[in-house]
């Protein structure tokens, strides 16, 4: 099912991530999404996240999907060029996914493959686009498609806690203007932050998921902070983590303030992304909590 | 090795609002400078009214003596509304960090042919992709200020203005975006969605 759908009914929109295995056996991955994840919109999975090598995303995509759940094609543009996003995009079709979220991915060096040639044919931008030339039966040769072309909807990412705040909005523009429907953000620890990303996203009438990372532990969010682009945690955040280390261990302080962030972000955007990041049995909880 | 070729003479004439000053580098003319062609069009623009002044010179990739010439024409240069540059990519590059606060503009593109390697010793590098991007990322190369090579803005990689994959390198795209806002030309980020043409890459300039 389409995601938009649920946007445009003016459903308050849910979703997670799960990341594919380094391996093909996904019968426990798949059991635990179908126990924790059946009740949310969809479920996005990530495209050899972080430049690591994983199960493609397709793949595992279309294990969800014959599992009963929805899931949500992330495609980068950092492992194919154009011809083979393309191909990519119509087996999604034939298999029956029609979500799907454009990036342009990390760099081969920051992964387990640094020696890999960066791709970069296209980007988010030119991807996006390139799902509408596909929508309207052509491929980017100009090419005609044969029969029914695809329909998709359509998603890309945006980082409103970057410092480059200026040129994030500039892209997240340009990525409309090239056919984007709705957004999901780099993960969120500063609601005030984003509610003043929001005041000027909101010009452009697209939804915009909150994105939301479960923290872990001191730890986790300190390195985050540090090493992870677009992600600023407030020092209010790690010392409640840092107050009640027994608490910490068990997730619950973790749970909470992912509960609270969503809470206080939600009437300013139109949905919640939460990457769980190996923690999907806490997201009914979070939910539950947040109150949705 | 490389060639260069005029642009499209409408759109590189669209882009002067006033006047142009206008700056041929013939440093690698044994190699591939389209001279005539590029001294019939500075008539026209002359014949219009367009032109403020003219500078041909040698290698105005080397930044001491290009910095020279512009101060000696610094009159003219500040009668015009932009610099239009005749070279190869490094050329325009250098200009336009010489003029921050100017509209530097290419008035050419750049391919690479086989055989050897110009010489140039600089922090600016041409890709000699065929298709200079520099009118659309104020005078700032996007395929080699971007780790990633990327046209159509900025990455979620940069992290306190850095690139992700080197820290040391300012992330190409905030420099884009800083100087687009600095000329006055952030318009230009709402361009039509670019998609690279490798064909014109890869020994093309036959």
């Amino acid at each position: 099912m389409k995601i938009t759908d649920r946007f445009s009914k003016g459903e308050f929109v849910v979703t997670a991530e799960v990341g594919p295995p380094k391996g093909f056996h996904v019968d426990e991955l798949v059991s635990e999404a179908k126990e924790y994840l059946s009740d949310i919109a969809a479920v996005n999975v990530t495209d050899n996240q972080s430049s690591v090598m994983r199960l493609s995303s397709l793949g595992f995509c279309k294990a969800l999907k014959d599992a009963g759940l929805n899931p949500i094609f992330q495609l980068t543009c950092r492992d194919r060029n154009r011809m083979a996003l393309e191909s990519d995009l119509l087996a999604a079709a034939l298999f029956g996914i029609d979500n799907v979220l454009c990036l342009t991915g990390d760099h081969t060096k920051l992964g387990d493959h640094p020696g890999a040639k960066p791709v970069f044919d296209l980007d988010s931008v030119s991807l996006l686009h390139t799902v509408c030339e596909l929508e309207k039966g052509r491929d980017l040769g100009g090419n005609e498609l044969v029969g029914e072309p695809p329909v998709f909807a359509k998603g890309a990412v945006v980082s409103p806690c970057s410092d480059s705040v200026d040129a994030q909005l500039a892209k997240m523009e340009r990525k409309i203007m090239a056919g984007a429907e709705f957004f999901q953000t780099q993960a969120v620890f500063d609601p005030e932050r984003f509610i003043s990303f929001m005041e000027r996203a909101k010009q452009f009438n697209v939804p915009v998921q909150v994105g939301v990372i479960i923290p872990k532990n001191v730890g986790m969010v300190r390195y985050m902070s540090q090493n992870v682009a677009g992600i600023v945690v407030p020092d209010s955040v790690i010392d409640e983590l840092k107050a009640d280390k027994e608490k910490t261990k068990a997730g619950i302080t973790g749970v909470e303030i992912a509960a609270r962030i969503i809470r206080e972000c939600r009437p300013y955007c139109q949905g919640v992304h939460i990457m769980a990041l190996g923690w999907e049995a806490k997201v009914p909880e979070i939910l539950k909590l947040a109150g949705i | 090795m490389l060639v260069t070729k005029l642009k499209d003479k409408d759109t590189v004439a669209s882009l002067i609002c006033g006047k142009a000053f206008i700056i041929n580098c013939h440093g690698c003319k044994e190699v591939g400078f389209p001279e005539r062609d590029a001294a019939e069009f500075q008539r026209e623009l002359e014949s219009d009214g367009k032109v403020s002044g003219i500078l041909t010179m040698d290698y105005i990739c080397n930044p001491e003596n290009i910095a020279l010439n512009l101060s000696l024409r610094k009159d003219e240069i500040d009668e015009a509304d932009c610099v239009l540059v005749f070279s190869c990519g490094v050329g325009v590059q250098t200009v336009s960090s010489l003029l921050e606060d100017k509209r530097v503009y290419a008035a050419c593109d750049t391919y690479a042919v086989p055989g050897g390697q110009g010489v140039t010793p600089l922090e600016f590098d041409c890709r000699q992709c065929g298709e200079c991007y520099l009118n659309l990322t104020g005078g700032i190369c996007p395929l080699t200020a971007c780790s990633k090579g990327l046209v159509n803005g900025q990455c979620g990689g940069a992290k306190d203005g850095r690139c992700e994959v080197d820290p040391d390198m300012e992330c190409g795209w905030e420099r884009i975006q800083r100087r687009l806002a600095m000329v006055g030309r952030l318009d230009v980020l709402r361009s039509p969605v670019q998609i690279r043409n490798y064909d014109n890459e890869v020994n093309a300039a036959e």
